[in-house]
C-alpha cells in the first residue's frame, strides 16, 4: 500500500501564535461525520475561518490571507494538537497543503497521526522557535527548505538547523513505507505471542471458558 | 529489577522489538465505534484483508447518533449513513456490534467495563482519546487515530514507543461535596494540559484506593486532558469484585486463575518514575473550569484569574482569549456564574453512580425557570438500572430531560448543543472553544457541581447542599 513520501521542500510559513491548539479547533466535531477522507480542506479551523452564515470572516483568519497563500509550514504555539484523537486534523490540514509544523511542542496522539498522513511536526528549541515566528509574520518572502533525509531545516538566514525526528519515522517517510505492511512483515511472530497468551478476552462469546 | 504496573503490561505484550524501531505490541481488545472507523475499514477493503481477531474486536454506535427515543429514525443524513455504514462494516467483516438499538449500545468507554470485557493487564485501544478510561482496571488503554484502527484490525498489533512513566499519588480523604472529577480536574489544572505529554499515569495512593471502579474510571478517562494518553489504577479488591459475574469475564476456575495472575499487577516496592506529584485529597474542594482548555480550572470558592497576574506572556495571552471567549472577566467570583444549560453524561460522568449522586440532589426539587438540564445515560444498560431505580422520574418531577444513551452534548455531533454564546455546566470531559455547539461556552464540573447548579441556575457550590456538611 502506498504510504505518503516526504523528501526535500522549500515553502513559505504561517504564523499561528496559540498554545494548546486543540484537534476540536482544527477540525470540529461536527465534520467527523463523513465516511472517508476527502474534502476536509473546507473543515480546517472552520470555526475560526468562517462566520455562521459560512463566508470567510473579515480580515480573515491567518491560513486564508492572501498574503500567506500557499505557505506550507505552520508556525504554531506549543503542545499543538492536544486533545481528540480524530485523525481528521492531519487529513484537513494535509488537505488545504500543511507540509510541516513547527511548535515547541507537540501532543502525542496529534504527532502520531501527522507522521502517518507525510506531515512532519517538527519540534524547535524556544528561541529558535520565536526566530521563526517573528519572521512568519514580518518576512512574507521568507521560507525555509525542509530536508527530511538530513533532518535539517534550512532557515532564512542561510543557516542550517538539525531537527529532531526518530529514525524509524524518517526511513517510512523517506521511502513511502507503510507501517501496516511493517507490521505485517512479523505475522510470524505474532502468531506465536498469540498463542504463548491467549488471555481472557473474547467479544464473541459471552463467559468463555478457555 | 522493581519494575511498574506499566512496564510490567507493556513487556507482556511486546511482539517484537528492532533495534532503532518502535516494538510491535499485541493489543488485546479493540474498541470501535462509528466516527473514526469507516476509513479504517475501506483501507482493510483496499488491501484484500481482514479482520485478524473478530474475536478481541467490539463495536457500538455512540458519537453521532441522537438521544430521542430509538423508534423514530436518525434524521440527520450523515448521521445515519455512518452508523449504516458501521453496521454494513461490522457484518461484512464479522465484527460483533452493540448497535444503536441493542440493549447493549452505549458509549464505548461505558459498555466495555460494564460486560467485562475491559479487564486487568490487557491493551485496549480505540479510536478514541478517552479511550484511558479503562485503565481504572489496571489496563494499559489509549487513544489511537484511524490508521491505527485499520493497523489493529488487521493485525491486531501497533507500532508504539515505550512510554515515560508518571506517578500521581493522591493520599488523605475527600470531602464531603468532593468526588472523582474534583481530584483530576485539580491534577489537570496543576500540571496542565500537556502536562503527561509522552507518559502514562499511575493514580495510587489511599485517596485513590478509597474509589469506586466508577470513580476510578472518571480519574482515568481525563488523563489525556492531562496530555498523557493512558492512566491507569493497579487492580485490587473493589476491581475483582466489580468484575466477578460480568458477561465477559472469566468463570469458574479460569476466573480464579485470573485473579491470581491480576494480582502480581501492582507496581513493585522500589519501582521508579519518570515524574511523579502528589496531591492532598483532604484540602481539595470541588473544581470549576473557567476557560477553554481542561487545565484552566480552579477551585470553587476561588476567583477567576488574571492575566496581568500571569508571568508568561504566551500563557497570559491564551487566558485573556480564553477570558474573551467565555466573556468573563478576571477577579469574580466562579460561584455565581449564571448558565443556560447542565449536562449531566458522557463517559467521564455517565454512569449509574453519577447519575444517582445527580438524583440525590435533584430529588423533590425543581430545576431553576429557564435553565435546560439534560440527563444522559452512558449505556442502554446504565439507563434501564437508572429507571429500575426511579431515577427517571427524580429527574423528569425536578424538570430535566432523561434521554437514550450516547456521547450526546459532550461532543455535540447528534444535535444536542449550546446555541452561540450560551454556557453550560457539563460534567463531561472537553471545554475547548465550540466543543459543546459552535459558540458555546462550557464550565466542567463534577456531577454534585452540575446538581447544585441546576437548582439555582448560577454555579453553586455543592458543599452547601443540605445533608453535605458533617
Amino acid at each position: 500500500m502506498a504510504a505518503p513520501k516526504v523528501g526535500t521542500f522549500t515553502t513559505g510559513l504561517v504564523p499561528l501564535p496559540a498554545e494548546n491548539v486543540d484537534t476540536d479547533q482544527i477540525v470540529p466535531a461536527r465534520y467527523l461525520k463523513v465516511i472517508d477522507k476527502a474534502g476536509l480542506a473546507d473543515a480546517l479551523f472552520h470555526d475560526w475561518r468562517f462566520e455562521a452564515d459560512g463566508t470567510k470572516k473579515n480580515p480573515p483568519f491567518v491560513i486564508d490571507e492572501p498574503r500567506y497563500a500557499g505557505h506550507g509550514i505552520l508556525v504554531a504555539g506549543d503542545n499543538f494538537g492536544t486533545g481528540s484523537s480524530r485523525e481528521h486534523a492531519p487529513w484537513a490540514l494535509g488537505a488545504f497543503g500543511i507540509k510541516a509544523i513547527l511548535a515547541t511542542s507537540f501532543a502525542d496522539i496529534f504527532k502520531s497521526n501527522a507522521l502517518k498522513n507525510g506531515i512532519l511536526p517538527i519540534v524547535l528549541p524556544a528561541p529558535l522557535h520565536a526566530t521563526l515566528m517573528q519572521i512568519a509574520k514580518e518576512d512574507l518572502a521568507a521560507t525555509v527548505t525542509i530536508n527530511l533525509a538530513a533532518a535539517t531545516m534550512t532557515t532564512p538566514d542561510g543557516a542550517t538547523h538539525a531537527f529532531p525526528i526518530d529514525l524509524f519515522s524518517q526511513k517510512m517517510l523517506l521511502d513511502g513505507l507503510d507501517e501496516l505492511d511493517y507490521i505485517r512483515t512479523q505475522s510470524g511472530k505474532i502468531e506465536a505471542h498469540e498463542t504463548a497468551h491467549p488471555g481472557t478476552i473474547n467479544t464473541l462469546q459471552p463467559n468463555a471458558s478457555r | 529489577m522493581p519494575k511498574t504496573i506499566i512496564e510490567k503490561i507493556w513487556n507482556e505484550h511486546v511482539v517484537d522489538q528492532q533495534e532503532g524501531a518502535p516494538a510491535i505490541l499485541a493489543i488485546d481488545l479493540h474498541l470501535v465505534h462509528e466516527v473514526t472507523s469507516p476509513q479504517a475499514f475501506t483501507g482493510l477493503r483496499s488491501r484484500g484483508l481482514k479482520v485478524r481477531r473478530p474475536d478481541r474486536t467490539v463495536a457500538t454506535a455512540d458519537h453521532s447518533i441522537p438521544t430521542t427515543p430509538r423508534n423514530l429514525p436518525i434524521a440527520d443524513e450523515m448521521a445515519a449513513a455512518q452508523v449504516k455504514q458501521l453496521e454494513a462494516n461490522c457484518a461484512e467483516f464479522g465484527v460483533p456490534l452493540h448497535g444503536w438499538e441493542s440493549p447493549n449500545q452505549g458509549i464505548v468507554h461505558v459498555i466495555g467495563p460494564e460486560l467485562g470485557l475491559t479487564q486487568p493487564g490487557a491493551t485496549i485501544v480505540c479510536g478514541d482519546s478517552h479511550t484511558a478510561t479503562h485503565g481504572a482496571f489496571g489496563a494499559l488503554a489509549f487513544g489511537i487515530g484511524t490508521s491505527e484502527v485499520e493497523m489493529v484490525l488487521a493485525t491486531q498489533c501497533l507500532l508504539q514507543r515505550k512510554p515515560k512513566t508518571y506517578l500521581v499519588r493522591v493520599d488523605g480523604t475527600l470531602r464531603p461535596g468532593v468526588s472523582a472529577k474534583d481530584i483530576i480536574l485539580a491534577l489537570i489544572a496543576r500540571i496542565g494540559v500537556g502536562g503527561g505529554t509522552g507518559h502514562v499515569f499511575e493514580y495510587a495512593g489511599s485517596a485513590i484506593r478509597a474509589l469506586s471502579m466508577e470513580e476510578r474510571m472518571t480519574i482515568c478517562n481525563m488523563s489525556i486532558e492531562g496530555g498523557a494518553r493512558a492512566g491507569l489504577v493497579a487492580p485490587d479488591e473493589t476491581t475483582f469484585a466489580y468484575l466477578k459475574g460480568r458477561p465477559h469475564a472469566p468463570q469458574g476456575a479460569d476466573w480464579d486463575a485470573a485473579v491470581a495472575r491480576w494480582r502480581t499487577l501492582t507496581s513493585d516496592e522500589g519501582a521508579t518514575y519518570d515524574k511523579e506529584i502528589v496531591i492532598d485529597a483532604n484540602t481539595l474542594e470541588p473544581m470549576v473550569t473557567y476557560g477553554t482548555n481542561p487545565g484552566m480550572g480552579l477551585p470553587i470558592s476561588g476567583t477567576i484569574p488574571d492575566p496581568a497576574n500571569e508571568s508568561d506572556p504566551a500563557a497570559a495571552r491564551a487566558l485573556t482569549r480564553a477570558l474573551e471567549y467565555m466573556d468573563l472577566r478576571a477577579g469574580d467570583s466562579i460561584i455565581g456564574r449564571p448558565v443556560n444549560t447542565v449536562f449531566i453524561g458522557s463517559c467521564t460522568n455517565g454512569r449509574i453512580s453519577d447519575l444517582r449522586l445527580a438524583a440525590n440532589v435533584l430529588k423533590g426539587q425543581t430545576v431553576a425557570k429557564g435553565v435546560r438540564v439534560m440527563v444522559v445515560p452512558g449505556s442502554a444498560d446504565v439507563k434501564r438500572q437508572a429507571e429500575r431505580e426511579g431515577l427517571d422520574k427524580i429527574f423528569r418531577d425536578a424538570g430535566a430531560d432523561w434521554r437514550e444513551a450516547g456521547c450526546s452534548m459532550c461532543i455535540a455531533m447528534n444535535g444536542d448543543q449550546l446555541a452561540p454564546g450560551e454556557y453550560a455546566i457539563s460534567t463531561s470531559n472537553r471545554n475547548f472553544e465550540g466543543r459543546q455547539g459552535k459558540g458555546g461556552r462550557t464550565f466542567l464540573a463534577s456531577p454534585l457541581t452540575a446538581a447544585a447548579t441546576a437548582l439555582t441556575g448560577v454555579i453553586a457550590d455543592p458543599r452547601t447542599l443540605p445533608g453535605m456538611s458533617r
